[in-house]
């Protein structure tokens, strides 16, 4: 286990991962542009995690990386060294897929040793190598189970000590825990994310999961019709998000139309400044876009937005008001929004003078959530 | 359960327990063991060696080619294509006999189609010592059902293949030979194993396009039972061909044990 | 990943699992094409081959004349009629055997499905010729005069294919509470299997008639050393007088026993689309 790390740090520079560059990637299926100059830049050693919906170009984006897909036009650097036209084969690239890929004909240990005997390493030498990263994921008492014997997180934990065992200069995770129920999915979370920090190797993971991309990852690139909405910290991200897609798909957001008075915007009846946006300000009608955190709420008989929905989640109570017929989510203390009852009156204030605006958006819908 | 149980033992059980029991029963219904020495030599010995020769043939080589066109239709893009071939080969696997022999006598006969256009470029089969009334000649015909049951059978195992495993092989670095050699052909092995045993099973039996082909004059196991049936026996052999049905169940139970033991090596990742 | 992308990545990478780069594609393209030619050739000139030769004459020129005559060559009717009526015997057979055992067994035993998946296949590893002289030899002097033997022992011959069918087709449903289901809403047993049991096993039963009926009348093994003179083996015989007719008349069986089928899987699909489309509308 020390010796892997010890390997791992010998082989590099300073930091042990590579550093990756993915510029202006495109790639094309039909008409169906799966990406659309998509451009990204890994640090040695850092975790960046693809987030987006289906159809985003996430997984394209990861599968060229590991040169399981060709390129209509970019390029992919490792180093600075351009692979774009090394093929999976060789790019020393470990992958972790979503679908429990092990070998059925392989028992753990021989699965895990695969790489190393496609390295052409010695039988005794991939053997202890193979052992020693069952070890580090914990399943050594595993090591002659065939994949049907084993359970979902099991596989998957093998599965990743078989990309490890490699020593690649990239690990790439595809959706790897999808498949996997709550408890497990949980635990392998940590258990990734330790052993990315201890082997300090430069890691690119997709998931759909915001939950999943924000507690693990180092940067989050949210991903939306092929192209990178945003890259950035998972804290920056959901406290300043700099696009209107992003802070509707990273956590939850209302949006209550606003008018614009000379670069700010007036909403409850305050004056807001408007956050920047990379985009710049958009023309026409605005929508301002607000966390449930953002807004604040107190009983008042004499105002006009009322509570419609209640629910409980724990320390505090999410209550839906309102507003000039317009959703707006609000976040109270549990002991608080005891007080409130369905129906109630309340005075809706903003909490931060500085709010993030987007293009005015049809439709609003009255709903829970 | 009851109506079921007692017809499969009256038109099963029964009519195995009289083969062999006429087996070891001489003509006067004592018991003896003429009948089984009798088949163990001479033209009965060698139509067992003959049958079992045919029966590697057809299911070897059938095997090999229906496994490459499944996998050509398995990789290919046409969802047409795979239906056709489906609904295709659904029919053709259960052809056979007469159907199947007219149409090989009008193809490759001495006046078939296919002779006269190998004729017209001086190639003429028949010229060449091929003789489609003859062992080689049933062996070409079986392949005519044998490649079809082949690609049912070994179909859905390829749709097993999952594409993940081969792009892990090559992302640890394996070559297109490297993910063949240790993942895809070990994965595969069970099931075409057990499509080969089919196919051995079913050129071992057949009966009709051998009898109808040849008319009865290749010395296959199977013709010279339906040759004694037909009353072509000497006196004092008329339970002969019993001998010769036992000998078939014979051949066929250690086929099966065989298969059961090669299986057991190659699947033993899958228990 | 139920999305567009990643089902084009999949479709991808099944219809070409060599690693995707242009150079490959065109060397796998015509490997795929030189095997599927071959296979077409070796499939289809016999069919063609067989086609030509009923619609020859002696001289070798075209002629509607073999396919003209042989309704009334002799013996033809007497063949045809035989076979039909065992297919019909045959077919009922099975079906009263096999439904109510297969029912029976997923609902009440579904221990002996081992047993029954065992006893099925027997007949595929037992050799025809093997078995009819088994037959011939047990069954008493009364039922060897008759040809509906022949029908009893089709049966058998079929179990392997008809139980299989069925059985795929219990497993796709939920029997057992259909069954309950019926039964709590004061169904009897026969009105159970007959009203909610079959039409839910629609699919498989088509299947199973399509693989007894084409089985039965293709059977020349039994039939011939039965000495009954059945459609197969009257056209065997018949190839001595005229091998034209009688490679008209087994083409003619054969595109009749294809058009059997597409009619009957045909059938079957419209059906099961419109109650799709009705259990959609509501």
């Amino acid at each position: 286990m020390t010796e892997l790390v010890d390997a791992t740090r010998t082989t590099g520079a300073a930091p042990a991962g590579a550093r990756v560059s993915l510029e202006g990637l495109v790639r094309t299926y039909g008409t169906t542009r799966a990406l659309d100059g998509f451009s990204l830049a890994i640090e040695p050693g850092e975790f960046v995690a693809l987030l987006g919906p289906s159809g985003c170009g996430k997984t394209t984006a990861l599968r060229v990386l590991a040169g399981f897909e060709r390129l209509d036009s970019g390029r992919v650097t490792v180093d600075g060294r351009d692979v774009s036209k090394i093929s999976a084969q060789h790019r020393d690239m470990g992958m972790v897929f979503q679908s429990y890929s092990l070998f059925p004909n392989m028992n753990a240990l021989n699965n895990v040793a695969f790489g190393l005997r496609m390295r052409r390493q010695h039988a005794t030498q991939r053997r202890q190598k193979a052992g020693e990263l069952l070890e580090l994921v914990g399943l050594s008492d595993q090591a002659s189970k065939y994949p049907h014997q084993m359970s979902g997180g099991q596989q998957q934990r093998i599965a990743l000590a078989r990309a490890l065992a490699i020593e690649p200069r990239v690990l790439l995770l595809d959706e790897p825990l999808s498949a996997l129920d709550a408890k497990v999915r949980a635990e392998l979370r940590d258990q990734i994310r330790q052993l990315q920090q201890r082997l300090a190797i430069t890691t690119v993971f997709v998931t759909h999961d915001q939950e999943e991309a924000l507690s693990m990852a180092d940067r989050v690139c949210v991903m939306s019709a092929g192209r990178a909405e945003q890259t950035a910290t998972p804290a920056a991200l959901y406290s300043r998000p700099t696009t209107s897609f992003v802070a509707e798909f990273v956590g939850v957001s209302s949006r209550v139309p606003v008018e614009p008075v000379d670069g700010s915007v007036v909403l409850f009846g305050e004056r807001c400044r408007i956050r920047a946006s990379d985009t710049g300000l958009p023309n026409g009608p605005l929508d301002a876009l607000l966390r449930p955190e953002d807004v604040a709420i107190t009983l008042d008989e004499t105002a006009k937005p009322f509570v419609t929905h209640k629910s409980f989640l724990g320390a505090t109570t999410r209550v839906i008001a309102q507003v000039d017929g317009v959703a707006v989510r609000v976040d109270v203390r549990s002991d608080v929004a005891a007080d409130i009852e369905l129906g109630a009156r309340v005075r809706v204030s903003v909490v931060s003078r500085d709010v993030l605006v987007a293009e005015r958006s049809v439709t609003n819908p009255v709903s829970p959530q | 359960m009851a109506p079921f149980s007692i017809y499969s033992f009256l038109g099963l059980g029964v009519p195995i327990i009289a083969v062999i029991y006429y087996a070891f029963q001489s003509e006067q219904g004592k018991p003896t063991l003429s009948n089984i020495a009798l088949v163990t030599h001479g033209s009965y010995l060698l139509g067992f060696e003959n049958s079992i020769v045919l029966a590697l043939i057809t299911s070897i080589v059938p095997g090999i080619l229906g496994l490459i066109l499944a996998y050509a239709i398995a990789t290919s893009r046409s969802a047409t294509l795979k239906r056709l071939v489906a609904t295709a080969s659904g029919v053709l696997a259960n052809f056979g006999g007469i159907n199947l022999t007219f149409m090989f006598i009008a193809t490759l006969g001495s006046t078939g189609i296919l002779t006269a256009w190998l004729s017209a470029i001086h190639l003429n089969p028949w010229n060449f010592g091929f003789n489609l009334y003859s062992f080689y000649g049933v062996a070409l015909v079986y392949l005519y059902f044998q490649v079809p049951l082949m690609v049912l059978v070994i179909t859905p195992a390829l749709g097993g293949l999952r594409p993940s495993w081969r792009e892990a092989a090559e992302n640890m670095g394996a070559s297109s030979w490297g993910y063949w050699r240790y993942v895809g052909v070990p994965v595969l092995m069970p099931s075409v194993l057990g499509g080969m045993l089919l196919l051995f099973g079913s050129g071992f039996a057949a009966y009709a396009t051998a009898e109808t082909l040849t008319a009865g004059t290749v010395t296959l196991a199977p013709i010279q039972i339906g040759s004694l049936l037909a009353g072509n026996q000497l006196a004092g052999q008329e339970n002969v061909g019993y001998a010769v049905g036992l000998g078939m169940f014979v051949v066929l139970a250690v086929t099966m044990i065989l298969y059961g033991l090669v299986r057991r090596r190659a699947s033993k990742w899958l228990r | 990943m139920a999305s567009l992308i990643p089902d084009i990545v999949e479709d991808a990478l099944v219809a070409v699992p060599e690693v995707p780069g242009r150079r490959r594609r065109p060397r796998l393209r015509l490997w795929r094409a030189v095997v599927l030619f071959l296979a077409g050739a070796y499939f289809l000139i016999p069919i063609y081959a067989g086609l030509r030769f009923s619609f020859e004459n002696d001289a070798g020129h075209l002629s509607l004349y073999a396919v003209k005559a042989i309704p009334s060559e002799p013996g033809f009717s007497a063949a045809f009629w035989l076979s039909m009526r065992l297919a019909v015997v045959t077919l009922a057979l099975t079906l009263v055997l096999m439904v109510p055992t297969s029912v029976y067994v997923h609902l009440k035993l579904p221990r002996l499905r081992r047993l029954l998946d065992f006893v099925t296949i027997l007949p595929i590893v037992i050799p025809p010729i093997v078995l009819i002289l088994g037959v011939l030899r047990a069954a008493p002097l009364w039922l060897r005069a008759s040809p509906y033997l022949l029908s009893l022992v089709y049966v058998i011959l079929s179990m392997p294919f008809v139980y299989r069918s069925l059985d795929a087709g219990l497993s796709a449903i939920d029997l057992k509470t259909l069954v309950e289901a019926s039964r709590s809403l004061g169904g009897n047993w026969l009105n159970t299997l007959w009203r909610v049991v079959v039409p839910n096993l629609r699919s498989a039963l088509l299947s199973a008639t399509v693989l007894t009926l084409a089985l039965v009348l293709g059977e020349f093994t039994m039939a011939s050393l039965d000495l009954w003179t059945t459609l197969p083996v009257w056209i065997y015989q018949f190839q001595q007088v005229d091998a034209h007719v009688s490679t008209a008349v087994s083409m003619v069986s054969l595109i009749g026993t294809w058009l059997l089928i597409t009619l009957i899987v045909s059938l079957d699909r419209s059906q099961s689309r419109r109650t799709r489309r009705r259990t959609n509308n509501s």
